[in-house]
């Protein structure tokens, strides 16, 4: 409970910024509509204002600056605006509705966890090659590297178009750009994991005469319980951001990667930026939870969660 | 009696980027059954590296060395010996009775006598009733403790232990020495124990062999006139200082020529 303070004073401070920002970045937007309503505008051509800053032209119009806060198509919208379209597209609407953001949420949820559970599978798969062969050790460790240097951005397009020719569409081309992204942290934090048992350890299940697989079940694997569940936390968020960014370059119709850029390209910012906060609120969602599970899985185990 | 564990001209060079390293030459030693042979010399003196060379957890590089008549990888394969080490380390996801079943689980112990071994060994500790606690609500002398049950528990005849208590207060130590004696009596196991300390090495051991390092070799070895039964006072008898004597002056010797 400390925390809450030091949390609020930081949403403060961000949400203060915003509010600040909103003024010079709608006052152009603003002055030109007021105008054209029949007010008095300084300066007072749209060429002359372009010369002005938004924070001069608020200073010379000071009466304009509460429309700013208030526009219909802002540049930037204000906290209050995007609050009221979540409000409006996640508790006003059917969940069935096209223009529920729950049901976007859900068709972008459904392909972050497949995403997800291809990703972190194959991950410990990889994880557990790595450990027990020199061989993979050397081989897929510098492609798992190289594999995410590559642009996710560039790559996706490719991916879905690929897939969709061979009749594969839906939710899997988007899980498996998920699965690219989260495989990496689960490969490189398991990898971790089932090394930190020290060679202490292991020359103790050596005195034992035990097995590969008895040493692998008793000794590194749950030794990497703890590396796993950080691997969970960053996988799952770069699931989500990957399955979003699956949804931008192909003509998506649904999902918060659609929702995004529907509302850019029509001009609506309000959809993009309500679509943006609740892609945020889903990733810190799905954080929280594993976060729960870390921590009720390392208490039954008798261990501290870090 | 028949030598439990036989080393004749033991050698062990380790191959390092500065050249080789003799961590053991020419070692000859014979342990007895029941004996509680002691290993005491400066670091670098390879006495932890004779102990591992027992347990089969580092080759020799010459020489030949026997544990229960068999070569120590045999006798590894065939768990025959208790290996503690400096630290606990116990698992710390398992609770103190779990990490006593660890290796009788490994060894494929039935479940019902698993029970009863772990209950058993934990009286012999004086750990009885701190089965289902985790690691982290023991003070680090019961942590040690618990990983001398956990050597003890599936009954190897030998026990070989690096420095239990190196990492201990001298208190907690004094009274694990005195539990340790007794324990051997009891049991009558064969024990190989390393240690830094010269009282220790004196109070606990029917033979103490005093090493040199390099290259680590035997300088003297000390066969105790003291009885089985050792209350923490004999430390103040004549006898006693007497050994600590000859073993201090053995440890000197092997520096002579630094």
């Amino acid at each position: 409970m400390k925390s809450v303070v030091p949390v609020l004073s930081v949403i403060a401070a961000i949400i203060g910024f915003w509010l600040l920002a909103v003024i010079p970045m709608n006052m152009h937007l603003v002055a030109d509509q007021a105008q054209r309503d029949g007010a008095v505008v300084m300066p007072d051509t749209p060429i002359a204002r372009q010369e002005v800053s938004g924070i001069a032209l608020a200073v010379k119009n000071p009466d304009l600056i509460p429309l700013t806060y208030d526009f219909n198509r802002p540049r930037l919208p204000a906290p209050q605006q995007v609050a009221k379209e979540m409000y409006d597209t996640i508790i006003g609407q059917r969940i069935t509705s096209k223009r529920s953001l729950v049901y976007h949420g859900w068709v972008t949820l459904a392909p972050t966890l497949l995403g997800f559970v291809i990703g972190t599978g194959l991950g410990v798969l990889l994880a557990v090659g790595i450990v027990y062969s020199r061989v993979m050790d050397r081989s897929v460790m510098p492609w798992a590297i190289v594999s995410q240097t590559i642009p996710i951005l560039a790559l996706a397009p490719m991916v879905i178009v690929v897939l969709g020719s061979m009749g594969v569409q839906g939710l899997f081309p988007k899980s498996i750009i998920a699965a690219y992204l989260s495989f990496f942290p689960v490969v490189v934090g398991m990898v971790k994991g089932l090394r930190s048992p020290d060679a202490m350890q292991l020359d103790l299940l050596r005195t034992y005469n035990a097995s590969k697989s008895q040493g692998f079940w008793s000794l590194r694997l749950p030794a990497s319980a703890p590396y796993l569940f950080a691997s969970f936390k960053i996988g799952i968020s770069a699931s989500l951001v990957g399955t979003i960014v699956a949804e931008l370059p192909t003509g998506a119709r649904a999902g918060f990667g659609a929702r995004m850029l529907v509302g850019d390209q029509y001009g609506q910012p309000l959809v993009s930026w309500a679509a943006l906060f609740a892609a945020a609120l889903t990733a810190a969602a799905l954080v929280g939870l594993f976060g729960l599970i870390e921590r009720i899985t390392l208490r039954r185990m008798g261990m501290q969660a870090t | 009696m028949s030598a439990v564990i036989s080393a004749s001209d033991l050698d062990l060079t380790f191959q390092t980027n500065d050249g080789p390293v003799h961590a053991l030459k020419g070692v000859d030693l014979d342990i007895a059954a029941g004996d509680f042979v002691s290993f005491i010399g400066p670091s670098g003196c390879g006495k932890t590296t004779f102990l591992r060379v027992m347990a089969d957890l580092e080759q020799p590089t010459g020489g030949g060395i026997t544990v229960n008549g068999v070569s120590p990888a045999e006798a590894r394969k065939s768990r025959s010996y208790g290996y503690v080490f400096q630290a606990a380390g116990l698992y710390p996801w398992r609770t103190i009775g779990g990490n006593i079943r660890l290796p009788l689980e490994i060894m494929g112990i039935p479940k019902a006598e698993q029970a009863e071994r772990v209950a058993r060994v934990l009286e012999l500790v004086e750990l009885g009733g701190f089965e289902k606690k985790f690691p982290w609500q023991l003070s680090g002398g019961m942590q040690q403790r618990a990983s001398i049950a956990r050597a003890l528990s599936f009954d190897a005849d030998i026990l070989l232990m690096d420095e239990p208590f190196g990492a201990l207060d001298e208190i907690v130590r004094d009274h694990l020495n005195e539990q340790l004696l007794k324990l051997w009596d009891r049991t009558g196991k064969t024990i190989a124990f390393v240690t830094h300390s010269i009282p220790e090495a004196v109070y606990l051991s029917t033979k103490i062999v005093v090493m040199s390092p390099r290259p680590g070799r035997i300088t003297d070895v000390i066969d105790s006139p003291l009885p089985r039964a050792r209350p923490l006072d004999i430390r103040d008898t004549a006898e006693f200082l007497e050994i600590a004597h000859r073993v201090r002056e053995g440890l000197r010797a092997g520096h002579a020529d630094d």
